[in-house]
């Protein structure tokens, strides 16, 4: 696929953390108006990859391109500032901050609450309604599947080239789960491209279009999640198990 | 937004219970009374100087020892100001007076930021991340600082008499409310709501308050967190030359090394208070206030001792100190 193809593409990344290398030359790409997940065991360098994209660690050998860009060397704001939101493994929600006042951070174009787009506010009420529901609460007291929805509505207040999303089914109830894989269908039928890094086999199989498989801070394997999904022999040779 | 019953009052309750239980032992209501507002109005003039590096070190966890510069430069600046103004602070009339403060308040706070962004450019930039070399480095840049104060000032002593309309005290009863304690606690008063205004009811303030909770999450959403930080620091430089302006006046004179002795106050304040907060920092500099008056009282010799043992305690109540600032 060429690059015009792939919004986000990442060649021979190494990335160190101090004394450690993580990432022994990561080659990923990510297909425009597609959902990729990034699969992987624990350890393999998935969150790695999703914060070197992001600039949170950088990448000491090999580019990264977005948009046709090198944005390999950016600083982090920068490569935000590109359109590109991002939901750590964390989430990163602002506890001591109202619901609202975390969505308003996250509406760069937005002085105030109410400058933030309504439609677009009407549709994440619609797909989370937790965030409406406490709305005015401080962050800090909702669930973690609540937190997780405030992180991902965080993350679509306005709308984004792309998405970087790390585990976003992580600790939530099954039911938690459903609402999440009808969100992020939603997202995707609206052209959003989408990088997910995900344990959940369920809802890799029923969302994904491409896939990367990661070991030992490289890509095993990529491809279409169809084939994955139908192939096994490959699941249990790249991770262990099968879908 | 918080609702009231979110809010966590024992802190803030701290301040009446510690003056209450500090009646019985004076003794004298009116005696009580004025230690009383003399503790407040010393707790509002550390909380102005305090307020700009407790989020400076909530933001990006810099740990400036240099912040008594300014402190003491704001000061001296006041001196020069008010001194070529003695036709308007030898009037007995108050709002001459004020009218010869205010552009000496409003020059310390110019100074003091602008030496305080030299300061982040040359002296915090190099070292972010490196506690230990940033405790060092800003020591010696004070050091640097008071010897700069020294060139320009003299190394003496200079008095900073209080305007003549703000001399002496208001008599109610047998109690003396002396009147620069009441102008220095309505400027606190005005400080804290200026400050709580920015952080509570502007974006600027929302980035403050994320960012002193998240950094990396700030960046993540898009925002340069160093410019933000260069501003914070810039604020709570000048700020602190306004305290050093209070602060002289409230001690009717200036010393090159008056930052450093104010420092460690600073600090007992903002770890009582929690790294970053600022309420906490409001209600951890009224209780220093109120325990260094009534101590200096009734115990003189144990009035240094008196705020480290209030650390203490605090910090056995609240490890974080009393406001602690979530996700640090």
């Amino acid at each position: 696929m060429s690059e015009a193809q792939n919004l986000l593409e990442l060649r021979g990344v190494h990335t160190h953390i101090g004394a450690y290398h993580i990432l022994h030359g990561v080659d990923l790409a990510v297909p425009r108006g597609e959902l990729t997940m990034l699969l992987g065991r624990n350890g393999a360098g998935k969150t790695t990859t999703l914060r070197t994209i992001m600039g949170l660690w950088q990448a000491s050998e090999g580019s990264v391109h977005f948009d046709g860009r090198d944005i390999g060397r950016l600083h982090t704001p920068h490569i935000a500032g590109l359109d590109i939101a991002y939901v750590p493994e964390n989430m990163g929600i602002f506890a001591d901050l109202t619901v609202k006042e975390n969505m308003l951070l996250a509406a760069r174009r937005a002085r105030t609450a109410a400058q933030i787009d309504e439609q677009r506010l009407q549709w994440i009420f619609g797909l989370f309604p937790a965030v409406q529901k406490f709305w005015n609460h401080p962050a800090g007291k909702l669930s973690g599947g609540q937190k997780q929805m405030l992180a991902v509505s965080r993350a679509i207040v306005e709308p984004r080239k792309l998405l970087i999303i790390d585990e976003p089914s992580k600790g939530l109830a099954p039911v938690m789960i459903n609402n999440m894989i009808d969100a992020f269908a939603q997202l995707k039928a609206s052209g959003v491209t989408i990088l997910l890094v995900e344990q959940n086999i369920h809802f890799a199989k029923r969302l994904g279009d491409s896939v990367a498989v990661m070991d030992d801070g490289r890509v095993v394997h990529a491809g279409r999640m169809a084939e994955l999904a139908e192939d096994e022999a490959l699941q249990r040779s790249l991770l262990g198990l099968a879908l | 937004m918080k609702t009231l019953s979110d809010f966590d009052w024992k802190p803030l309750a701290g301040v009446p219970l510690l003056a209450l239980l500090a009646l019985p032992l004076v003794g004298s209501p009116s005696t009580w009374l004025t230690l009383t507002v003399a503790g407040l109005a010393m707790g509002m003039i550390v909380f102005i100087i305090a307020s700009g590096l407790t989020l400076v070190f909530g933001l990006m966890d810099v740990l400036n020892f240099g912040h008594g510069v300014f402190i003491a430069l704001g000061a001296f600046v006041a001196t020069s100001v008010l001194g070529a103004m003695a036709d308007w602070t030898g009037s007995a009339e108050l709002w001459r007076n004020l009218v010869a403060v205010f552009p000496a308040m409003l020059a310390a706070m110019a100074v003091a930021g602008a030496l305080g962004l030299a300061f982040e450019r040359f002296i915090v930039r190099p070292v972010y991340g490196q506690h230990l070399k940033q405790i060092l480095i800003t020591m010696g840049g004070m050091i640097i600082g008071e010897e700069l104060i020294k060139v320009i000032w003299g190394p003496e002593q200079i008095p900073l008499p209080l305007p003549e309309g703000m001399r002496g005290a208001w008599v109610w009863g047998d109690a003396a409310i002396e009147r620069y304690r009441v102008v220095a606690v309505a400027v606190g008063l005005l400080v804290f709501a200026a400050l709580y205004w920015t952080l509570n009811r502007t974006k600027i303030g929302l980035l403050v308050r994320a960012g002193v909770q998240d950094r990396e999450m700030v960046e993540s959403l898009g925002y340069r967190i160093r410019r933000l930080f260069v501003g914070v620091f810039v604020v709570g430089s000048a700020l602190a030359g306004l305290g050093g302006v209070m602060w002289g006046l409230y001690q009717q004179n200036v010393v090159p090394q008056m930052g450093a002795q104010v420092n460690v106050l600073i600090f007992i304040v903002i770890i009582i208070g929690g790294l970053g907060s600022t309420g906490g920092a409001l209600i951890g500099a009224l209780l220093v206030g109120l325990m260094a008056n009534y101590t200096g009282f009734l115990l003189p010799k144990l009035a240094l001792f008196s705020n480290i043992a209030l650390m203490v305690a605090v910090l056995l109540w609240r490890p974080q100190g009393v406001y602690p600032v979530s996700n640090r």
